[in-house]
């Protein structure tokens, strides 16, 4: 039995270890470079549409960017990391994961997302705060939720969420659904969803997110994640965040 | 064979003995007492064993009407019944919006005609505790009733016992063990459940905030409390099993 599982791991292992660009003279073998990249869910929109335009293939991990920093400092693998906001990319240069000075290469603001045709009839951050609302927010630990806690704080407000989701696109999501009245959500989640509209928050009260990028320190494809963040900082790439709801950089 | 016991044995002790290695021991008395992990613990215990009543009083006569029942008609009631252990609880929680939400089939005229709103309130974290465990239950009593000597029960009507009559002396006590370890099992499920809450019934502490998901928003801002929750929630399913052990199969 034990001799059985030892084949089995002999026949297994090399097949798991072989890396993709791994070529010998018996073997010929063209390997497109590949990028994996992980970016805040707030980017998917904007990042899937870039993917689009590169000459080779990216793989990305979506999720709110306190969890992609706990993957990271868990050992996940990966070439490129794109934050929602710096603290967490701070975390991990602090871990030392990080190659290069992250850029920022977007910006973005917070916007009242509510259901189409605005049947509730909320024009501001106070309106959230009023009886019988279902409003959803981003939980303090997701940096929109940071955010979120920001604004109502400049405006003065108290909101008392139904729920606090852990990633943005969660919050839009309940609001497309129609299973809440508003959400606090990213311009961009507005932009790009279709399902939703959004009310202007006041520069007074908002809070400008900036979103930066690095190359991980134990980056596999070195080259292509810094073709990737030049992709990304390009005016192409800069007129598709555009595009998506973004600001520039 | 031995050599594969112990690695099946490895799989469940490794990450468990993890846990309790790095598990931060000077916070577990702060943690404890902290409001937050009492109330995600309260709501966990509530949920899950709300839960298992519900599925114990939904789930025994849908056992008992699946163990009658035969041909198609039976295949697929069991795929049905089956259909939420293999489905994603995430994939379960956006049907549980599409049936119980504020647009949802039953959900909508709820919420026009009463005004209830199912999504964010705690019966919606039982309703999807029900929905992903009760298949559990029912599976167990339902073995139960196709392994049982039906020859008892034929006896006690022989004898002029009504229909309800047999079935409370008769079957439910013979089928005590399945429904015991069905219930156990579906219990177990509830307790865990994570996907099909948070999308249903969203986050909030206090309202719908179970310890699986104070442990998940905790691991990613304190890695550590996250450790110490989930020592706590092991703790209490623990003391819980062992309990009812005691209490209820005595000698089983």
């Amino acid at each position: 039995m034990i001799r059985a599982l030892i084949l089995i791991a002999l026949v297994a292992l090399p097949a798991c270890g072989s890396s993709a660009n791994e070529c010998s003279p018996q073997v010929s073998c063209y390997v497109k470079p590949k990028v994996t990249v992980f970016a805040a869910a707030s980017l998917q929109p904007a990042f899937d549409k870039i993917a689009e335009r590169l000459h080779f293939s990216a793989t990305f991990n979506y999720a709110g960017t306190q969890t992609l920093t706990s993957q990271l400092t868990q050992g996940a693998q990966a070439d490129v990391f794109a934050s929602a906001d710096t603290a967490h990319m701070t975390t991990l240069q602090h871990a030392g994961l990080i190659q290069d000075a992250p850029q920022v290469f977007a910006h973005n603001r917070l916007e009242i997302a509510v259901a189409n045709g605005n049947p509730k009839a909320i024009h501001s951050l106070a309106d959230l705060a009023r009886g019988g609302l279902v409003v959803v927010l981003a939980d303090p630990s997701v940096p929109a939720g940071q955010y979120t806690q920001q604004a109502l704080a400049k405006a003065g407000v108290t909101v008392k969420p139904a729920s606090l989701e852990l990633q943005v696109t969660a919050v839009l999501n309940k609001v497309a659904v129609g299973e809440a009245d508003a959400g606090i959500v990213y311009v961009s989640n507005v932009v790009t969803s279709g399902k939703v509209d959004g009310v202007a928050i006041p520069d007074s009260q908002n809070v400008i997110a900036a979103y930066p990028i690095a190359t991980l320190k134990d980056a596999q494809n070195k080259g292509a994640a810094t073709d990737f963040i030049g992709f990304v900082l390009s005016p192409d790439g800069q007129s598709i965040l555009k595009a998506a709801g973004f600001e520039s950089a | 064979m031995i050599g594969l016991a112990a690695a099946g044995l490895l799989l469940f002790v490794l990450p468990l003995a993890g846990l309790i290695a790095r598990a931060p021991w000077g916070q577990v008395g702060p943690e404890l007492v902290a409001s937050e992990t009492a109330s995600a613990l309260g709501l966990s215990v509530l949920c899950s064993l709300t839960a298992t009543a519900v599925a114990l009083v939904l789930g025994i006569p849908l056992a008992l009407v699946l163990s009658r029942t035969t041909g198609t008609a039976r295949g697929v009631m069991r795929a049905l019944t089956t259909l939420p252990m293999v489905l994603p609880p995430v994939v379960g929680g956006v049907a549980l919006w599409l049936a119980f939400g504020r647009r949802g089939l039953i959900g909508a005229p709820l919420y026009q005609l009463l005004g209830i709103q199912i999504p964010f309130t705690t019966a919606a974290v039982v309703i999807a505790e029900t929905f992903v465990a009760m298949p559990f239950l029912v599976i167990a009593v339902e073995g139960g009733l196709r392994a049982m000597d039906h020859r008892y029960e034929e006896a006690a009507r022989a004898l002029g016992a009504s229909g309800w009559r047999v079935f409370a002396r008769v079957t439910l006590p013979l089928l005590r063990p399945a429904i015991f370890s069905g219930a156990v099992l579906c219990w177990a499920r509830a307790l865990g459940e994570f996907g099909a809450t948070i999308t249903f019934a969203g986050n909030l502490p206090g309202r719908t905030q179970t310890v699986p998901l104070a442990v998940y928003v905790a691991l990613e801002t304190r890695p550590d409390g996250a450790i110490v929750l989930s020592l706590i929630l092991l703790a209490v399913s623990l003391a819980i099993l062992i309990g009812m052990r005691d209490r209820w199969l005595g000698s089983l």
